[in-house]
């Protein structure tokens, strides 16, 4: 019973901060940007457009109406899943846009996530269960000076390495120009030769965060009572670690995941520049430079939509993982 | 490690030394034994700090940055203009150009020193808006509870569960870009983290005795913030800040990076931009983008290792790591 309460909670709060972006959303680039709605939406376009062309934009963005009628059709827009029309890419819905980009992100996205979660904890274990031994010192030292580096950095200086230096690695894209012609065999080596420093550099810049949580999680656990029992018990090291000390110091890291993931979001977009990998971020790019907010809108909606249902995820694969945190 | 007494009147171990700052008061006087207290509590912490070597290290790094950045106020900027450029284009280091020159023919030695000036100023402009809005929201929260501590906090978790850059972006192309956007954007968004981990101290300094004491002797809610509350979760607010300075100047980087900074000013984040679009990685150029990322990551990495240091010793059970 207890469980079921703690997940109907969960959902109905997910679900109003949902909402609340959505207005926060709306309000931000409907009423509070500055100047007259149609010049600021159609900055992107050019500066001189007919009084025609001008009125057509306006019913079109239907800005002729009021805010609340406005708000409705946003509301409206949103739930069936169009999310507008850009303008960058002459009349295609946002969310046509969004689909064609979506694929590349959340395999760079997920791979990376995956990859800096396995090493880091890997990495936090062996640091934590022999405390200041060289590997440790050796670890701590390297988390700080990646946690120190601004994503896209770190990916310039692979890229200057790696394809300018060694030329390993193709310099950018998502796919060679003549990939259709390739075998299925050979597509797939071709993404993953595109996809491969680009989610080095994701992983490397978010491996130091899992390292050091799952450090200091260890450690806090080695403290405990029932460690000391089960030595004491006589139980070899080997198992003290994995069965006793591991599976509850693995906890905080799962949270982790949820919380870090805004901020990968955000490295993905100045990676994805970088490598010009053909993503969500480097659609985010085109649309700060297109002056394209109809697009960022729908990035902002979806990128903050994607944050909040991952959290709920997690937050159920805790409450899974703890009981305490169901019951509570 | 030993606390002066705190009774008033005493003859604190400090007292013969307190001279300027307390100068005119009688002797024995309550804010005379508040200076000497003051005083005796930043040598503690001087001691304590100047054991920590990363701290240190820190510290001297960060004054040889001041120092860059205090030079680029005074020299002369007229290397920055493309117009002016004397180089060629993409040299490598020589010895007329210690880092060599970008693809203007600037030298990239001048551009890194005035773009230490943009970065430490936008960085610390950005942490103070910070440190205002998350202060004040966590300590109302903290200290008010019930009904405005809950709409805080709900606002405070949906900042947290935006994602930063995604929001900053909007905010900053929305409005416009100069150095008082970009400030007011990281500012605005950073602030969530704080306001928890302030509202978080300001509840275990509510319950401490002394508050309840004062709460009986009719001490409003003024009197009870600032006397009371408020220097008490100072340390906390210190060594956040500290921290929130490096995040501000990584932020700061990154929207510049993305061409949403101040075109008329040279920040660090701007040279990398300028480099990228230039195809500095693809070139093999270098020195055009190791330079600006090797100052950030030295002044990220200075603000962070003091942001330690300071937790540290405001919170000795981290010691036992």
């Amino acid at each position: 019973m207890g469980t079921r309460r703690y997940v109907v909670r969960k959902i109905v709060q997910a679900v109003i901060t949902l909402i609340a972006i959505m207005i926060f959303n709306f309000f931000l680039f409907r009423v509070w940007s500055p100047g007259d709605p149609v010049s600021f939406l159609t900055r992107g376009q050019g500066a001189n457009i007919s009084t025609e062309e001008r009125q057509a934009l306006i019913t079109q963005y239907g800005l002729d109406r009021s805010t609340w009628g406005q708000f409705t059709e946003y509301m409206k827009d949103t739930f069936t899943g169009q999310l507008g029309v850009s303008s960058f890419y002459q009349g295609e819905s946002v969310m046509s846009v969004f689909l064609r980009f979506l694929i590349p992100t959340l395999l760079l996205v997920g791979i990376s996530t995956i990859a800096s979660m396995i090493l880091g904890i890997w990495m936090g274990i062996r640091s934590g269960w022999r405390r200041g031994s060289a590997f440790d010192r050796a670890s701590m030292f390297g988390s700080l000076i990646l946690y120190s580096m601004p994503e896209f950095w770190l990916g310039m200086l692979l890229l200057l390495f790696f394809s300018s230096m060694l030329g390993w690695f193709p310099v950018g894209g998502r796919i060679s120009t003549d990939a259709s012609d390739l075998s299925s065999v050979g597509y797939a080596l071709d993404v993953a030769n595109h996809l491969f420093l680009p989610a080095l550099t994701l992983t490397l810049a978010y491996v130091g965060e899992f390292y050091l949580v799952m450090r200091s999680s260890l450690l806090d656990v080695l403290g405990e009572d029932y460690i000391t029992t089960a030595r004491a018990k006589g139980v070899p090291e080997r198992r003290v670690l994995n069965s006793h000390a591991v599976r509850n110091a693995l906890l905080p890291t799962v949270t982790l995941v949820a919380l870090s993931f805004g901020y990968v979001i955000g490295g993905a977009i100045t990676v994805e520049v970088v490598f010009s990998y053909q993503g969500l971020g480097l659609l985010t790019y085109t649309a700060i430079l297109g002056k394209d907010y109809w697009l960022l809108q729908g990035l902002f909606l979806f990128f903050s939509a994607a944050v909040i249902v991952f959290n709920l995820i997690s937050d159920f694969v805790y409450a899974y993982l703890d009981p305490r945190v169901r019951e509570a | 490690m030993q606390t002066p007494p705190l009774h008033l009147g005493a003859e604190t171990p400090v007292a013969p030394e307190l001279e300027e700052g307390a100068a005119g008061l009688p002797p024995g006087s309550p804010r005379r034994i508040v200076w000497a207290r003051r005083r005796a509590g930043l040598r503690r912490f001087w001691k304590a700090f100047r054991q920590d070597k990363m701290g240190v290290a820190g510290l001297i790094i960060l004054i040889f940055f001041a120092g860059v950045a205090i030079f680029a106020i005074f020299a002369d900027k007229s290397g920055t203009s493309i117009t002016q450029a004397k180089g060629e284009p993409l040299q490598p280091p020589s010895l007329q150009y210690p880092l060599g020159t970008d693809d203007q023919g600037r030298s990239v030695l001048t551009l890194t020193i005035q773009g230490a000036k943009i970065s430490l100023l936008v960085g610390l402009s950005a942490t103070v808006i910070t440190m205002l809005i998350g202060s004040t929201v966590g300590i109302v929260a903290g200290y008010r509870g019930k009904a405005t501590d809950m709409v805080l906090m709900r606002i405070t978790d949906w900042g947290l569960v935006i994602p930063w850059l995604v929001l900053a972006i909007s905010l900053a192309s929305i409005f416009g870009q100069s150095l008082f956007v970009i400030i007011l954007v990281i500012g605005l968004t950073t602030w969530p983290s704080t306001a928890r981990l302030v509202r978080a101290q300001t509840l275990t300094v509510k319950e401490r005795p002394y508050v309840e004491r004062a709460q009986a002797l009719g001490a409003s809610n003024w009197h009870l913030v600032t006397r009371h509350i408020l220097p008490n979760v100072m340390p906390v607010i210190m060594a956040n800040t500290v921290l929130i300075v490096a995040i501000a100047i990584l932020s700061e980087t990154s929207l510049s990076f993305l061409g949403l900074g101040d075109p008329f000013s040279i920040s660090w984040g701007q040279i990398l931009e300028q480099a990228s679009n230039a195809g500095a990685a693809t070139l093999g150029a270098w020195w055009w983008l190791g330079a600006p990322g090797v100052c950030i990551v030295l002044v990220v990495l200075a603000f962070t290792m003091i942001g330690f240091a300071l937790d540290q010793i405001i919170n000795p059970r981290l010691r036992e790591r």
